[in-house]
């Protein structure tokens, strides 16, 4: 039986009507359209499909949809104000951390909960904040260098 | 995926409630296991029973000895500075799970209740003689971990009961702890076999300066232990525990027996580490094969009291440089 839900997502109030066993993720792709979020593995494993809910990185191809009542969510659309890029984007551009560009919003989000909980990480915290996010093209070293390029640019 | 019906209620009663009025219900809290395990058609519930919203069961309390909820994350344990201080073995544990972010929303009785003999946090509560917490509609009973597990995936859990919380006793004065997860890689890996310990230790305050030199060495593992048998440092109390190695997280019983009492040396952790790896039962997987797992936990239990012993040792490791035990 459908349920209808209210929550914040990227900074506007949304009201939808959920099947109990959708998960966020088909939430967000396949009823709201908003494409930037990926589903690789659909198992938690690869992080292809990051969101921000309450300022914490989840994956949410299992994140079960009810549970998104009430909650404040972002993905990477949220993240461009007026048409300009945010500086996490930008930093992935000029780094070269983006090949096929799978990863990349599930990368950046990651970051993002980083950065907006830790302004100044360490190398260390940067690769623990990334460890669910599977990169098969770039080798991670240009991702590293772009999140730490934000970091030090605050 | 086959449909079904989730509940959120807010309260533990309400939960029980909802489930003994239910068939083929299952509970659900983070949902990294149930919800995996849906999409991989390995179960097909029709009611799912969230806990998410019961506050209660997110506590963490440190007043005497330490509570945790079930439903707290392997987030929260990360951060609480007293767990990492005095419980550190749990905190080796739950770092050191799944990625960031499944720790943001996994939660440390789900680790349990899904009863994978590979559990990380099971070592560490079962060095800490945990208690189990259960609530269920004939009342509220409390089970010592090493009885919780049955098997893989079974517990002593009935349909319809809720694990409350994990209640662990107050630690000694020079206690210390860790936990090993050993793998191939560091992230999103699971253990190819995981050992805590936790010791207690005789320490006066001459010997505890000395000792502190000895482990500031970067002298080897063993020539460390055989300079340390002069301090005659004496073995308390101590728990062992490994996972991987049967078919639940299991106590090394008698390798705990052969260290009370005795003075720490190179000769003794040797003995503990051969008595341990003789109550194991490991069985070939794809992880990792029986024989080495055998070899692996002479190893890793030598690592971890030698771990647990450097914290009691030297508390604050920021001054020195930490160890790779």
């Amino acid at each position: 039986m459908r349920k209808e839900i209210t929550f914040t997502l990227n900074n506007e109030e949304v009201t939808v009507e959920v099947e109990p066993k959708w998960t966020l993720l088909y939430l967000l792709r396949e009823v709201l359209g908003l494409t930037g979020t990926k589903e690789g593995c659909g198992y938690g494993e690869c992080g292809a499909c990051t969101v921000i809910i309450e300022g914490k990185a989840v994956n949410s191809c299992i994140y079960p949809v009810l549970e998104a009542e009430g909650k404040n969510i972002t993905t990477i659309e949220g993240l461009s104000k007026n048409g300009e890029l945010h500086v996490l984007q930008k930093a992935f551009i000029e780094k070269g951390a983006v090949q096929c560009g799978f990863c990349t919003p599930g990368m950046i989000m990651s970051a993002k909960a980083l950065l907006d909980e830790k302004p100044n990480p360490t190398e260390d915290d940067i690769k623990e904040a990334i460890e669910g996010n599977l990169c098969r093209c770039t080798g991670y070293v240009m991702i590293i260098d772009a999140i730490k390029s934000v970091a030090a640019g605050r | 995926m086959r449909s079904f019906e989730y509940y959120k209620p807010n309260s533990i009663e309400e939960a029980i409630k909802i489930m003994s009025g239910l068939d083929n219900a299952k509970f659900i809290a983070g949902g990294t296991d149930v919800m995996v395990q849906l999409r991989q058609k390995k179960i097909s519930p029709q009611h799912l029973i969230s806990l998410r919203n019961i506050s209660e069961l997110r506590n963490i309390d440190t007043k005497d000895g330490l509570k945790i909820g079930s439903l707290v994350t392997h987030d929260d344990i990360d951060k609480n500075e007293y767990i990492k201080k005095y419980y550190s073995a749990l905190t080796d544990a739950t770092s050191r799970l799944g990625s960031k972010q499944i720790r943001n929303v996994a939660t440390i009785g789900g680790n349990i209740c899904n009863a994978a003999p590979s559990a990380d946090t099971a070592c560490p509560l079962l060095i800490f003689d945990a208690k189990a917490v259960i609530i269920g509609t004939k009342g509220e009973r409390e089970v010592d971990l090493n009885e919780f597990f049955l098997g893989p995936g079974k517990t002593v859990l009935e349909k319809d009961e809720i694990l409350k919380e994990f209640s662990m006793p107050r630690l000694k004065e020079n206690t210390g702890s860790a936990y090993i997860k050993h793998t191939r890689r560091e992230a999103m890996d699971l253990p190819i076999l995981g050992v805590a310990t936790r010791i207690t230790i005789s320490l006066d305050k001459d010997s505890q300066i000395r000792c502190r030199d000895l482990l500031c060495t970067i002298d080897s593992i063993s020539n460390i232990l055989m300079q340390l048998k002069d301090e005659g440092l004496k073995c308390e109390e101590a728990r062992i525990a490994m996972g991987v190695v049967a078919p639940k997280p299991i106590r090394a019983k008698k390798a705990e027996e052969a260290l009370a009492g005795k003075i720490i040396s190179i000769e003794l952790f040797e003995e503990v580490g051969e008595i341990a790896a003789s109550e194991a039962q490991p069985r070939d997987s794809i992880r990792g094969e029986a024989w080495y797992r055998k070899e692996m936990i002479k190893v890793l239990v030598k690592r971890a009291l030698m771990k647990s012993i450097d914290r009691i040792v030297r508390p604050d490791e920021e001054i020195y440089p930490e160890r790779l035990w």
